[in-house]
């Protein structure tokens, strides 16, 4: 790869290097001297400024004379060796590149094997492997557990994924699809509703999962969430996997289920991103990943 | 009045028949430079806390550790610094060219200016006023202040040198006049920007070249801000307390064109396994090495300087600061050309080693120095012969060195730690051994020990504050006349 956009450039950083390497040596060249004779003393410069300070003009340390001119060769070695002049490419051929790519392919040829054994079997059976469970395990605490947390169960925003409860569907499938494109769930604002409108809605919710509410507020709210909300979450609260429509009736809430916290959640709205893993994994390690996360839920 | 306010407020005219060195701007530069060394490490140690404790400020935005931490940066290298840097290189440049300071009004300016930046930065980075560019946080109008008094700083500082009264300029100007051009130069290319409204620009650069820009930047600022500036510092401070020449003219000669000229190569080590291409990562590591001798040229001359004197380490305790900070110099300028070898660096790179690095050099180099000079400058400010109490100096020397110690080796060890957590894998699987949390609870213990290191430090200047004090309010300001330059010998 050459990042220059002519020769020119490439020529300008070569000369200036070499000529930069050649003059520090240059310099400490032209102003080395010999070593004083065993009880010679250093002169002094013969200027004196506020009252007294002079200098001596002792030579260079040697050991630091030679310290200078073997980082200088140094520095020069390593610039034949590695790429530093311009597009020149180093006697080595070495790029970060290609450092990683031939990282990449020898943990591949070292490690996929591992992973690969367990591509034939179906996520359950894989899930019931312990082996494989503590391989996902691993996986899970590196590159999932900063939002659904060590233990799975996520936090607020970030589902749960130890229960039995799925926005988009417990399925293997389901999951195996979630992992490797992400998710994005959107629940857009509805300030249009109005503060009334609102509030008299967020009761109708509250009625449906069959919490405390005032009833005429969610008599009037009944018609507002047939209009507008019932397109995604349902007729009946229940929610939508094809779309990550929560369930409104259950015990679960992604935000929170506190009248104010609904309130927030209809008038701001809301946005959930899960990143997609696919080209980052590969496919047999999405697949074990996906048989741990399975595994979380199963047998409770 | 007290003595303290007749500092700030009164300017000595000089007698009949005789010129007097501007001591005003140096008496107001050394003050605030203990102020704002106070508040700046203060912060310092609020955000180490909040390392420990997250919820330590209750979640109040303003004082969250985004905004502290930016506020601790610039509080200590450009509040504290700088004020360092103002107030020596004044006295320094005056009393070495003997000759009073060229145009005393624009040296006021640089102060006031000074401070006016200094308050802009402390009102604005805590309210998420920031380009966002490390070391370089501030927003446009309080770049172009800092233009303005940097230009005026450079008229003053070349202008006394172009009356000076001897022939040849002392090595300690040659420094500082390197750290003042060379400053102008980055701040005016890295700041360049586009306003769009009064407080938000965006910068002239974009990718890689934008960070390549910053890091060219950001580590010249440690090269002139925190190098060059502060070996002029030592070259008049050491010599003067230590009451011997300075070891060898023909290595300040070496060393300070080496080093001004290395140094401007190395940014690129900040950047090494990104997007910048190779041929500059490369070139950024092959200088940083060759950077190592120049740096140790600084070392050698101030503690070769001691050659004949060793004993005085024993009984004085401002060249105890001089000598220790000239040590902690040489290591931590061994350290970083290492850090910047790539393989070195795959291991250090966004661990706590580089902050340990960082502050051996702030805490250990660039604080201890300006300790050490302001303990020797203080009283002759203030018509006293030393400070109220030497004790009390000897005291802070120990309370600074030994929190310098504990934070620096917290930080290597915890450094070092997460290097090592972060890149082990399973030989089985190939997966991460540790998770990222693991390695944080495992810092933990770390960052108690380095935060009692900064509490320690700070404690340290709180003893400095007291000393000052006393030594202010029992002296009087006074400027000394400026001397005849004796005649050449030799």
């Amino acid at each position: 790869m050459n990042e220059f956009t002519s020769g020119f450039w490439s020529a300008y950083i070569t000369v200036i290097t070499i000529a930069s390497i050649l003059g520090c040596g240059l310099l400490l060249w032209k102003l080395s001297t010999k070593r004083l004779s065993p009880g010679q003393k250093a002169d002094v410069m013969g200027h004196v400024w506020d009252e007294n300070l002079e200098e001596y003009n002792n030579p260079l340390p040697r050991w630091w004379m030679w310290l200078f001119w073997i980082t200088l060769v140094f520095a020069a070695v390593y610039l034949v060796l590695y790429p530093g002049l311009g597009s020149y490419a180093g006697v080595l051929n070495w790029s970060s590149t290609g450092q990683w790519e031939k990282e990449q392919a020898r943990a591949a040829e070292r490690f996929e094997p591992k992973f690969a054994q367990y591509a034939s079997m179906d996520i359950p059976a894989v899930a019931a492997d312990p082996a494989a469970r503590e391989m996902g395990q691993r996986m899970f605490l590196n590159y999932c557990a900063q939002c659904h947390a060590s233990d799975a169960r996520g936090g607020r925003g970030f589902p749960n994924l130890a229960d039995k409860d799925w926005l988009y569907g417990g399925t293997p499938e389901a999951i195996v699809a979630t992992i490797t494109q992400g998710r994005t769930g959107i629940m857009p604002p509805w300030p249009q509703l109005g503060e009334e409108g609102i509030g008299n809605v967020t009761h109708y919710v509250l009625q449906m999962g069959g919490r405390t509410h005032d009833g005429i507020k969610a008599v009037q709210g009944k018609d507002v969430y047939a209009a507008n909300c019932a397109a995604c979450h349902g007729a009946d609260g229940t929610g939508n996997p094809a779309l990550g429509a929560p369930n409104l009736t259950d015990e679960t809430w992604l935000y929170g289920g506190g009248e104010s916290t609904i309130v927030e959640s209809i008038t701001r709205g809301r946005n959930g991103h899960m990143p997609a893993w696919g080209q980052f994994l590969g496919p047999n390690k999405t697949h074990l990943l996906a048989a741990y996360v399975y595994g979380l839920s199963q047998g409770k | 009045m007290s003595a303290q306010a007749a500092a700030f407020n009164t300017s000595f005219p000089a007698g009949a028949g005789t010129t007097t060195y501007n001591y005003t701007v140096v008496r107001q530069f050394a003050i605030m430079t203990l102020v704002w060394g106070i508040v700046g490490m203060l912060v310092g140690v609020i955000i180490a806390a909040q390392l420990m404790f997250p919820d330590l400020t209750y979640g109040i935005p303003w004082l969250s550790y985004g905004r502290l931490r930016p506020l601790h940066t610039n509080a200590v290298i450009f509040a504290f610094g700088g004020s360092a840097l103002f107030a020596t290189s004044y006295y320094v440049v005056q009393r070495t060219c003997h000759a009073r300071l060229f145009a005393g009004p624009l040296a006021a300016f640089t102060f006031w200016g000074w401070q006016l930046v200094i308050v802009g930065a402390a009102i604005t980075l805590p309210l998420g006023i920031t380009t966002s560019k490390e070391y370089a946080e501030l927003e446009w109008p309080l770049d172009v202040l800092i233009t303005l008094v940097w230009v005026s700083y450079a008229v003053v500082f070349f202008g006394t040198i172009a009356k000076r009264k001897t022939s040849h300029i002392y090595v300690a100007n040659w420094f500082f006049g390197g750290f003042i051009l060379t400053v102008a130069l980055l701040h005016l290319v890295n700041s360049a920007a586009i306003p769009a409204t009064p407080w938000k620009s965006y910068s002239a650069y974009a990718g890689a070249q934008d960070a390549m820009v910053q890091w060219w930047y950001g580590h010249n600022a440690v090269g002139f801000f925190l190098t060059a500036g502060f070996l002029g510092m030592m070259y008049y401070f050491v010599p003067k307390q230590a009451d011997r020449p300075v070891y060898s003219y023909r290595l300040s000669v070496v060393h300070f064109w080496a080093l001004i000229f290395t140094y401007m190569w190395a940014g690129p080590h900040h950047l090494h396994y990104t997007a910048l291409p190779d041929w500059a990562q490369s070139l950024g590591m092959a200088f940083s090495l060759i950077l190592l001798a120049p740096s140790w040229g600084g070392m050698i001359n101030g503690i070769m300087t001691l050659s004949g004197a060793w004993h005085k380490l024993r009984t004085d305790p401002i060249l105890k600061f001089l000598i220790v900070s000239l040590s902690f110099y040489g290591m931590s300028t061994f350290e970083g050309p290492m850090m910047s070898i790539k393989t070195v660096n795959s291991l250090s790179h966004y661990t706590d080693w580089t902050i340990g690095h960082v502050h051996a050099g702030a805490l250990g180099w660039v604080a201890m120095i300006t300790i050490g000079s302001l303990y020797f400058m203080i009283p002759r400010l203030f018509g006293r012969s030393e400070m109220y109490s030497t004790k009390l100096v000897t005291t802070h020397f120990w309370v600074a060195t030994i929190g310098v110690v504990l934070y620096i080796a917290a930080m290597w060890i915890a450094g070092v730690m997460q290097g090592l957590m972060w890149r082990a894998v399973n030989p089985d699987d190939g997966t991460l051994t540790y998770t990222f949390v693991e390695s944080v609870k495992s810092t933990y213990p770390f960052y108690a020990i380095r935060l009692l290191g900064g509490v320690m430090f700070l404690g340290g200047m709180l003893i400095m504050a007291y000393n000052t004090y006393k030594t202010v309010a029992s002296g009087k300001a006074v400027d000394a006349p400026v001397l005849q330059p004796a005649p050449a010998h030799a």
